[in-house]
């Protein structure tokens, strides 16, 4: 592709800030929507990461969180209802070179574009997948979404939602992303640190940011969001270290028989620290049991559930491409028109 | 085509041949027989069931026959079923070809020769096959339970249900099994070789050369040393069988056609289309990138560009239809020529993602190999039925470029077409194709590179003034910006926006600006085409109008009615959108015109409108092409009614 189109030259590590991320318009979401915090982290850390401008392409779908390229500084992809990763993958698979990030929200992604954002991670293609997650539809005002609770009323669930919700942590870990994350919105220092991790992360990303939506879903995740109760209810996962919350981190996870997680106090006269589960990014059972950690009786994890390394598809696509070449001489175009079984007619050429 | 024919092909010449009863030629006394007779043109169907290598046989004699010489066309014909129940009516499949020393442009309308390989295969093909003509039939394969499964109460081949019919009955499996003795193969792989044992005995009949096949097996069944040789017994036991038996009084020969000189080679239109579009990507300098998702019958034309990785081209098979248009377009945006193929039902799925293309102004190829519909239809038959849904199948004024190959080695132009009006005017392109063509074959004058044209590209790389929807004064296309390129970050998307800066905009004189401007640029598209004539003459009686693979059906016919004194002329449009910008005054030179497509007049219904012209509409929707004695009747209706 170098070939085609004109690589920038820089030699030298592009020094920018927030500001050379900021595109020139108006940003359009409701105040005090979680997406103005989300915006603010990614540009942030596109400044921080030595990547020429010019070299991210910021793709989306429908939906509020769809309108995230319009207001970044980079090349910007704002495609149809559910297709991001599909259109994303193109472009990744065509320049593997480019930094490629997909913002999608819980209708986008979970509902109408489901088997894109399942097959985008099945491949491993280095996508960074950014999944907003307000538990509802709010560019439609307000109906319920595929995250949505059992029995949640809204416009078109009158008497309430008969609807089951899904867990987008395990669908991203049954895919096999092999970097799936959960962040919040409002924890800016957490964010900017998962972000970071998932732009140097090769394959396929996918972050499930938990985002309020202040007009049709007000304080969905109000216990997370909420400065003074989040050490009660955040989970913070770090990777080999035991699993503790709490404001002074008093409290832990730990395996009863059967595989069965319970919570427990820590400390003087309690569990013991060695008895709690510690964090391991890399083995998929524990991270497939984080995700089942649900409210109330267990604190939300926060972090990174599963961080692997293995080959991306991009990378495989190129590589295949590259060993044909080595085996076999692409040869000229003539010779390739001329293979199969040929015939001249006599005379010459007329 | 036409004219006087005998049983076995169309006599140019005869020496020592009766027409049918060939009791007057000379029998050679040992094995090989004399010449009886030089035939213009024949056409063979080789039937049988689905698993019995019909296509394989025909595409082999197929094959031999393009290579010493003669004009082909063919028309593979089975059934969707992979498998149906051995023996059954619905599991036949059937492989025809017409071979000629003369210029062609069909398989032939009805077969001169059937070969049915068992009770089902006959039955399901007889309807197609004239009084008098040749039935090869394998005798093995009208035991007891294939007339049961066949639906026959009695043996066609001895009640005499067939004696206006010249039948040659041959046990093909137990002679295949005969001459297999030695191999050690299992019994039914054994048997499953009868099917070169008969294209042996055709070899003979019409002197055609083993070598090609010979050649073909070594190098299919090169690894399986025990099945090569099977193979090659069967095809060489066939031939001398044919030989030695008496059988045939006589053998045939059909000469070498005339060709414009240069390299030939036999070429299926997905084959052509897939070589169109890589050599545009050469000649345009950029990476192909086929985004697909499997469909009957455009699935040959992803694995074949799949076979061209040390050529660079870009596969990617994806989850389904709407992934594979997406991920097209988002190659294109990436700099790359974006093309994705199916067919009706997976346009069905892509005309969202094609009208983000059309509203983002990328380049994208988008092929619709047709099919039988609507919905699941009839995925292995042809039909044409497909146009309005490339016209006028998506959300919102949108319109595309339209384009559709006549013939299966037009295939390769059309596809270089594409990308070439793509890339210039910054539009999807569709391609129309069908079944028919995709599947069937012909011989293709193989192009040079340096006569291909080159494919100009500029991609944008100045900052200065740079704005993404700034159009060119002469085509309206706007520039291409790939990521990447310093300076220019963009963003384009969905939403209509303002012309010039792209910027959202739902300002009602933006809106109907840039749908103008949008239409706008796609008729434009008519000035980078060579205005069309008729073939035949320039003006007539009656104008015969087609569009896509019903070409030879309609040239033959048109050629006939010419022969017969009628002031007819054919024109074929290949650019179906937009049309051909002098077509509204060529409509007028002619007294009538007579549009024949396969399905319930769609083109027809576009040319009333556009130019209101009267015409005389010609329909058929039977899954199958054509035959040019449909189109010649049609025409001398026509001729009979009131001119306009």
């Amino acid at each position: 592709m170098s070939t085609a189109v004109t690589a920038s030259e820089a030699p030298l590590v592009p020094q920018y800030t927030k500001r050379d991320f900021v595109s020139d318009q108006t940003v359009r979401w409701c105040p005090g929507c979680g997406d103005y915090a989300i915006l603010d982290g990614v540009q942030k850390v596109f400044a921080t990461l030595g990547i020429p401008r010019e070299n991210f392409v910021v793709v989306s779908g429908i939906g509020c969180s769809s309108r995230l390229p319009y207001y970044i500084n980079t090349f910007g992809f704002h495609s149809i209802h559910g297709r991001a990763p599909a259109v994303a993958t193109g472009i990744k698979v065509t320049r593997p070179e480019l930094s490629v990030w997909v913002a999608t929200g819980d209708g986008d992604g979970l509902s109408i574009g489901g088997n894109h954002l399942l097959h985008a991670m099945r491949r491993n293609i280095d996508l960074k997948i950014l999944l907003f997650n307000n538990r509802i539809y709010g560019l439609t005002k307000g109906q319920y979404s595929p995250t949505s609770e059992a029995g949640k009323k809204t416009k078109t669930s009158p008497y309430g939602s008969v609807d089951q919700p899904m867990d987008p942590i395990a669908l991203a870990l049954a895919s096999g992303a092999t970097f799936v994350a959960r962040a919040v919105d409002v924890y800016g220092d957490h964010l900017r640190q998962i972000l970071t991790r998932a732009a140097h992360h090769r394959g396929a990303v996918f972050i499930e940011i938990l985002q309020n939506c202040p007009i049709f879903n007000d304080g969905t995740f109000a216990e997370v969001e909420n400065r003074q109760e989040r050490p009660e209810h955040a989970l913070e996962l770090e990777h080999g270290q035991p699993l503790r919350f709490g404001r002074n981190r008093q409290r832990g996870i730990r395996l009863r028989q059967n595989f069965r997680p319970e919570v427990v106090e820590t400390g003087e006269g309690n569990t013991n620290e060695e008895e709690l589960l510690r964090h391991d990014e890399t083995n998929p059972a524990l991270s497939y049991l984080l995700c089942q950690l649900q409210q109330p009786e267990f604190p939300v994890p926060i972090g990174v559930f599963r961080a692997v390394e293995t080959e991306s598809y991009e990378a495989a696509v190129h590589r295949q491409i590259a060993e044909a070449k080595a085996a076999r001489k692409p040869g000229t175009l003539d010779g390739l028109l001329r293979q199969g079984d040929i015939w001249e007619a006599a005379g010459p050429r007329a | 085509m036409t004219g006087e024919v005998a049983p076995t092909g169309s006599l140019v010449q005869v020496d020592g041949w009766d027409g049918g009863n060939a009791t007057g030629v000379a029998k050679g006394s040992n094995g090989d027989r004399p010449v009886a007779g030089r035939l213009g043109s024949v056409v063979i169907r080789f039937a049988g069931d689905s698993g019995d290598g019909m296509q394989l046989t025909g595409s082999q004699f197929a094959t031999t026959s393009a290579l010493i010489g003669n004009d082909i066309a063919t028309l593979p014909d089975f059934p969707a079923e992979i498998r149906a129940p051995a023996g059954t009516l619905p599991g036949v499949s059937s492989f025809q070809l017409q071979f000629s020393s003369g210029e062609i442009f069909t398989p032939g309308d009805e077969p001169d020769v059937l070969v049915a390989m068992n009770a089902a295969a006959l039955k399901v093909n007889l309807g197609t096959l004239r009084v008098g003509r040749t039935i090869i039939a394998n005798t093995d394969g009208f035991d007891a339970s294939n007339l049961a499964k066949s639906g026959y109460s009695a043996n066609p081949l001895e009640d005499g249900s067939l004696d206006g019919y010249r039948v040659i009955p041959i046990p093909l499996t137990t002679l295949t099994m005969k001459v297999l003795e030695e191999s050690p193969l299992p019994k039914r792989e054994k048997q499953m070789c009868k099917n070169f044992y008969a294209l042996g005995v055709l070899y003979w009949l019409y002197s055609r050369p083993l070598e090609p096949t010979e050649a073909w097996i070594a190098g299919k069944f090169g690894k399986l040393p025990d099945v090569c040789a099977a193979n090659l017994t069967a095809l060489r036991g066939g031939y001398s069988y044919a030989t030695a038996s008496e059988l045939f009084d006589a053998r045939y020969e059909v000469p070498a056609a005339p060709q414009q000189p240069g390299l030939y080679r036999n070429i299926s239109g997905n084959k052509a289309l897939a070589l169109g579009f890589y050599a545009a990507s050469v000649k345009a300098g950029l990476p192909l990138f086929l985004g697909s998702y499997p469909i009957t019958p455009a699935s040959d034309i992803l694995a074949e560009l799949a076979r061209l990785k040390p050529q660079g081209v870009i596969t990617f098979q994806a989850e389904d239809e709407i992934a594979a248009v997406c991920a097209a377009i988002g190659a294109s945006f990436a700099g790359a020529i974006g093309l994705t193929t199916t067919s009706g039902p997976g346009i069905a799925l892509k005309n969202e993602g094609i009208g983000l293309a059309v509203m983002t102004e990328l380049p994208l190829v988008i092929v619709n190999v047709q099919r039988g519909g609507p919905s699941t239809g009839l995925p292995t038959k042809t039909e044409q039925a497909d146009l309005l849904q490339a016209l006028c199948g998506r959300n919102g004024e949108c319109p595309t470029v339209v384009l559709a190959p006549q013939s299966a080695a037009d295939c390769f132009d059309i596809g270089f077409e594409a990308v070439r009006l793509a890339l210039m005017h910054m539009t999807p392109v569709f391609v129309l194709s069908d079944g028919y063509i995709a599947n069937g074959s012909e011989p293709w004058l193989v192009p040079l590179e340096s006569e291909l044209a080159e494919i100009p590209v500029h991609f944008a790389v100045d900052p200065g003034g740079f704005q993404p929807f700034l159009r060119d004064a002469e085509t309206l296309a706007r520039p291409w910006a790939p990521p990447g390129t310093k300076g220019l970050e963009h963003r384009i998307g969905g939403l209509e926006h303002s012309n010039g800066s792209g910027n959202i905009s739902y300002e009602p004189e933006v809106h109907e600006e840039m749908v103008r401007l949008r239409a706008e640029k796609v008729a434009r598209v008519a000035r980078d085409y060579p205005p069309v004539e008729p073939w035949g003459d320039p003006e007539g009686d009656l104008l015969v109008v087609g569009w896509g693979g019903t070409f030879g059906a309609l040239r033959t016919a048109v050629k006939e009615a010419r022969s017969r004194g009628l002031r007819v002329s054919h024109l074929h449009l290949r650019h179906l959108n937009p049309l051909p910008e002098n077509l509204g005054e060529m409509l007028q030179r002619f007294a009538r015109v007579l549009v024949a497509e396969l399905n319930l007049g769609q083109l027809d219904m576009v040319l009333r409108a556009k130019f209101l012209r009267n015409t005389i509409r010609y329909n058929k929707v039977q899954g199958q092409p054509f035959r040019s004695t449909e189109i010649l009747a049609a025409i001398e209706s026509a001729m009979e009614g009131d001119p306009r």
